[in-house]
């Protein structure tokens, strides 16, 4: 360290003459990996198809709720390849056909597309139309052939199409166009040329098409009615027999169909099931002779022997999944069965003609923080000695998929990290004696030979093994991924919120996960039917005096979607993710307002803000309560209603009136309230500045030593509204009838400071705020093209404050408190430019203490993150700067914003399905580190300004150690050679 | 200063004294060769030493004066390579910036040092001792000009507020969009 300090000077030295050129950040070839890591996730497996030809590689094809199509290897669980298809191209149905294609339904049944099994590449594509909206099924007959092409069926969009697996031709269709008609299942059964087509109309009546597979052709049509109703779910149990629900749940229902006969046969639940109450509910299932109903948490197993009768085959009140039934041989079929006990899960391999025999049956130790098995599929392999064995691939409640096979876990995916609802950062622990988390200390020799090798490198004389091995050592330093705190503070815990309601713990050093838990709050249970997890706050960062405590998170999360449904606080340690503790609310969250004030454990005071406008402050603590009553008249809060068009700004009163006295509850009164005409304005975004940024100064030096001042003010809101008629998507309105208008509101006293009209122009505006000035990106539609426009803030009554001696003297109020009542005068400067991409995120880099040249990362339509120079977006540039704004690095003014290819963040990665980007600051002022999520997960570290401040990471200490001693030993020699020549001097 | 040196002359190894002041012939072995005459040298002890330190003193005022206006030339010099040098900030402006600022101040501090072989009771010393301080003076004011052109002396408002924090906000705010 002392050698680097020693070293600032001279590097800050070096700066200043290489400050004239622009930067271009890249890196090379060789620095890919160092700093960075990129991780590859599909999301929730929705549904999956085993492809194991003996040929080929074994893989499995799945479809994910992040409409993923991914091929994965069964051995490691890698992702062979995988296609993110568009937010608004769900995937409804994939299916294997002729062995050698992906088929997969999409957008709500209207596509349909076909993938080259091996390396991904699409063969064709058709889009199927349809009469009405419907269900949508995709069904891939192995044997059914029409003029030796083998057919799909595609039920969409309430027509039933059949579709050539070779080149995607529509073969034929047929029309449903009964009114009511909702498809339930469509049937082929094998080795007949007929297909069937169930379902309900009008709620009660039961229908049954029998169509000609060959040509479409409607063969019988029957109809039946059912007084008390259906309820929505139908499972299969065998090719022209159904099981279904009465409307209310409690009659069991067979229908069959055989030679176009409808029968039902019906069965009160409760004579199967003697202590049945409450509605059941059909668990899907395609298993012959075997259906399952849930009802109250017992799952019963159903077997359907001869006409109707039903028998109760197991009755379990363990949490169960059963997979879809896999023919083994001649007219066998085999279907998995997942029981949850305890600890473990026993898994059962089943045929379906006979449940009580096994054909396999294990136990296997499961990690308690994957929760429960949703979804079981099943795949078998011959052994060497010709008999069965089955691979069983199993989706858990976080989201997680693991192949099991003879009795162990094979490989897991936490596909859980495909879907991040929130992130935030935590310090690691000091490091303390004894309390070493990881051992990394390298003893001397080694230490000393990895820098003889650079040293090596540096001189070129690497071999090239030893370059390898410079490489490798690079890549595995231990250094990054230790756990505890590093002096550059590079190493930071991420927490991350997934939709699952897990938390995961990423190290930043190589995104390991450090911990993870599924959150007990986020559990199904009596009073809380269907969590959500919806955002995390920073509870306790502990520092200074309270360093022993661990640092914890604030999970905010909620019963239903509603946003009148009560909430759940979860407390998390960050360290080790144990739940601290976890509050039941009463009361809705609404909004969450973290102040900027702590109690003396350093936890944070939040007010919540339930759907009643009543503000409620935690910690419950009379500490916490003596701090916020002191600050009471200074606390405000803005709701932004945006279906109505209304902002409105709220003050504290005083406690609760309620029936029940609670001394951490206040009503709220209505300041003020900024309504936008509904006609002719609708909100569409609003970004307000990060509350843990920090700004170094409030004065900006211009040319000729000129100072503004900015207009710095944590409570201004960046409001956008377009159009009502321009809020759909770009195109769909004439440049006339569109605009964007862009408002800075002070949410405190609901003035607002500056408005602006961009005519012609649409959405979607994103945005990003940061120290005085707000970068808001939207589509302009005279120019046909994405524009960047950038707003800065000045304020204008500290511009007086020009007197040197009393700066010097300190006799100015430019840092005494100001309060936002006092009327503000601020100027306020902006600029447009053309930007090529369209965005999915724009984020803004932050440093420890503000200093640092601010760089905006544009998450791009491409899936990649662009780092852009905040220099490019000053409303000062013009066209030709004078030298003076030269020097103080103002670019001449261009019309759109240059894209330069080495400033890719991501660089030759991509992050599917972008979504969020999060800057952290490191403790080293150059450097920030940026988080970006979606489907993948990418880390970096930024120097926007460069590593002024430190040595780079591949600095040769050796060949800094070998300079000096080779300097010493040289003033030595020459200081001895020249005490001779003196000698000899005076003796001449 | 060098020759001031050589004059006063003490780690010299031999000399010849062509000054001989021995005026008592029969001393000599050798007569003094024809048409020599001593009688210019035999004149009175001290009125040789007088004028000899006259001279003596004469010169080292000359010389002091010469010293004194050594930094005129410096200071001539300094400000053709300033002006060379430009007004912007880099390696060579800082440079030269620098040595106008260092070698005034390092002379000043050696004011005494530089006078100090033509230290003498008779030598008026003050006025050299003052122009050579002027002089200097000059240069370092020269040099902080320069230092000012360049930008580098916090005489602007910018210079004192460049590192002001953004003053405090009475009022805080929180909320948004409903979650």
């Amino acid at each position: 360290m002392a050698i680097r300090s020693f070293f600032v000077p001279f590097l800050l030295f070096a700066l200043c003459f290489n400050s004239s050129l622009t930067p271009v950040l890249s890196l090379y070839e060789d620095q890919v990996g160092l700093m960075d890591w990129h991780q590859q996730y599909i999301g929730k497996v929705k549904q999956a198809v085993f492809s194991t030809q003996k040929t080929g590689r074994r893989r499995v094809i799945v479809s994910t709720e992040e409409n993923v199509i991914a091929s994965l290897d069964l051995r490691h669980g890698e992702i062979f390849w995988r296609h993110l298809l568009g937010s608004n191209d769900v995937i409804d149905g994939i299916d294997i056909g002729l062995g050698k294609y992906v088929i997969t339904l999409s957008s709500g049944g209207s596509i349909l597309r076909s993938w080259n099994l091996p390396d991904g590449q699409m063969v064709w594509e058709s889009f199927l139309q349809g009469p009405k909206h419907s269900k949508s099924l995709l069904l891939v007959p192995t044997n059914l052939k029409i003029e030796k092409d083998n057919v799909i069926v595609v039920f969409s969009n309430g027509r039933l199409h059949a579709v050539s697996c070779i080149d995607g031709e529509v073969l034929w269709n047929k029309d449903f166009e009964a009114e009511s008609f909702e498809v339930q299942q469509v049937i082929q059964p094998p080795g007949s040329d007929l297909i069937y087509v169930v379902g309900f109309a009008a709620s009660s009546q039961f229908e049954m098409y029998q169509i000609n597979a060959r040509n479409g052709e409607l063969l019988k049509h029957e109809s039946e009615t059912f007084s008390s109703g259906f309820f929505r779910e139908v499972s299969l149990v065998s090719s022209e027999t159904v099981a279904a629900l009465d409307s209310t749940g409690s009659i069991l229902l067979t229908i069959s169909f055989q030679n176009g006969e409808i029968s039902f046969q019906q069965t009160p639940i409760s004579n199967l099931v003697e202590d049945s109450s409450g509605p059941a509910v059909i668990i899907p299932s395609s298993v012959p002779g075997i259906f399952a109903i849930k009802t109250n948490a017992i799952t019963i197993f159903i077997r359907v022997i001869g006409k109707g009768k039903l028998e109760v085959v197991e009755t379990t009140n363990h949490e169960t999944a059963v997979s879809n039934a896999l023919p083994i041989s001649e007219g066998q079929q085999a279907f998995a069965l997942v029981q949850h006990a305890g600890s473990e899960i026993h898994l059962a391999v089943k045929l379906a003609h006979d449940w009580d025999g096994n054909l396999l049956k294990e136990s296997i130790k499961m990690d308690q923080q994957r929760g429960l098995v949703h979804k079981v599929f099943i795949n078998n392999y011959i052994r060497t000695d010709r008999s069965h064995g089955f691979r069983v691939l199993i989706v858990m409640e976080d989201h997680s998929l693991l192949l099991l096979q003879q009795g162990a876990v094979v490989w897991s995916r936490e596909d859980g990290l495909a879907s991040i609802i929130d992130v935030t950062a935590s310090e690691l622990p000091v490091e303390r004696d004894g309390v070493s988390v990881a051992k990394v200390e390298h003893n001397l020799f080694e230490w000393l030979k990895g820098h003889m090798l650079k040293l090596k490198g540096t001189l070129m004389l690497a071999s090239p093994e030893d370059v390898a091995a410079i490489q490798s050592m690079r890549l595995k330093s231990s250094e990054k991924s230790k756990m505890t705190r590093d002096h550059n503070g590079f190493r930071k815990l991420l927490i991350v919120l997934t939709r699952a309601g897990k938390l995961f713990a990423l190290h930043t050093g190589d995104g390991r996960i450090v911990w993870s838990h599924l959150l007990r709050s986020l559990h199904k249970s009596e009073a809380c039917k269907s969590p959500i997890g919806l955002n995390m706050y920073q509870w306790q960062v502990p520092h200074h005096h309270a360093l022993d405590e661990n640092p914890s998170v604030l999970v905010i999360s909620r019963c239903g979607p509603s946003s009148g449904a009560p909430g759940v606080l979860s407390f998390v340690d960050a360290y080790t993710g144990k739940e601290l503790n976890s509050l039941s609310l009463v009361h809705a969250v609404v909004q969450v307002i973290p102040l900027p004030y702590t109690d003396s454990t350093e936890q944070r005071l939040h007010l919540l803000i339930d759907s009643d406008k009543h503000a409620h402050l935690y910690p419950k603590s009379s500490e916490a309560l003596g701090i916020f009553k002191r600050e009471f008249s200074n606390i405000y809060w803005y709701s932004v209603e945006e279906l109505d068009g209304i902002i409105k700004g709220h003050a504290l009163k005083c406690k609760c009136t309620g029936e029940v006295a609670d001394e951490f509850c206040f009503d709220t009164r209505d300041l003020w309230s900024v309504v936008f005409p509904s006609e002719s304005e609708k909100i569409i975004a609003t970004v307000t500045r990060k509350s843990n940024e920090v700004v170094h100064t409030q004065a900006k030096v211009i040319a000729d030593q000129d100072v503004m001042y900015k207009y710095i003010s944590r409570n201004l809101l960046f409001v956008a509204t377009v159009a009502p008629k321009g809020s759909g998507e770009i195109g769909s309105v004439t440049p006339e009838e569109s605009w964007l208008v862009v408002y800075l509101i002070d949410t405190v006293t609901g003035r607002i400071l500056h408005r602006v009209t961009h005519h012609g122009a649409q959405g979607p505006v994103h945005a990003v705020f940061s120290e005085n000035w707000v970068v808001y990106h939207y589509f302009n539609l005279r120019a046909h093209r994405y524009e960047m426009s950038v707003i800065e803030i000045y304020d204008q009554s500290r511009a007086d404050n020009k007197d040197v001696w009393k700066l010097v003297l300190g006799k100015h109020n430019l840092t005494s408190p100001i309060s936002l009542f006092s009327r503000p005068e601020v100027i306020t400067k902006s600029q447009s430019y053309f930007f090529t991409h369209s965005v999915k995120a724009i984020a803004v880099t932050s440093t420890a203490k503000g200093i640092t040249s601010k760089q905006l990362l544009i998450g791009t339509i491409g899936d990649q993150v662009l780092a852009l120079d905040k220099r490019f977006l000053d409303p000062r540039r013009s066209v030709n700067p004078t030298q003076a704004e030269k020097e103080e690095g103002i670019i001449p003014l261009t019309d759109s914003l240059p894209i330069i290819p080495q400033s890719y963040v991501t660089h030759a990665l991509r992050v599917e399905g972008l979504r969020g980007i999060l800057t952290v600051p490191a403790k080293l002022e150059s450097t920030t580190l940026v988080f970006a999520h979606g489907v993948d997960l990418f880390f970096t570290q930024l120097a926007p300004s460069r590593t002024y401040d430190s040595l780079t990471e591949d600095f040769s200490y050796a060949l800094l150690l070998l300079t000096i001693v080779a300097l010493v030993a040289a003033i030595f020699v020459t200081w001895r050679l020249s005490e001779r020549k003196e000698l000899q001097d005076k003796w001449r | 200063m060098e020759k001031g040196k050589g004059v006063m002359g003490s780690g010299r190894r031999w000399a010849v004294d062509f000054s001989d002041n021995s005026t008592a012939p029969s001393s000599r072995d050798i007569p003094d060769p024809p048409g020599f005459t001593r009688a210019s040298v035999d004149q009175d002890d001290s009125t040789v030493s007088r004028q000899k330190k006259d001279a003596e003193s004469n010169w080292k005022a000359q010389k002091a004066w010469e010293v004194a206006q050594a930094p005129f030339k410096n200071l001539l010099m300094m400000g053709f390579m300033m002006w060379m040098a430009g007004n912007t900030v880099h390696l060579f402006s800082i440079g030269i910036t620098f040595s106008a600022l260092w070698q005034p101040i390092s002379a000043l501090q050696g004011v005494g040092k530089v006078f100090e072989p033509y230290k003498d009771s008779k030598v008026e010393l003050l006025g050299p001792k003052l122009l050579f301080i002027a002089l200097n003076l000059g240069g370092l004011a020269l040099g902080v000009w320069k230092l000012n052109t360049l930008g580098l002396l916090p005489t602007h408002a910018s210079d004192w507020v460049s590192s002001l924090p953004p003053a405090q906000e009475v009022e805080y705010s929180g909320g948004g969009i409903p979650l």
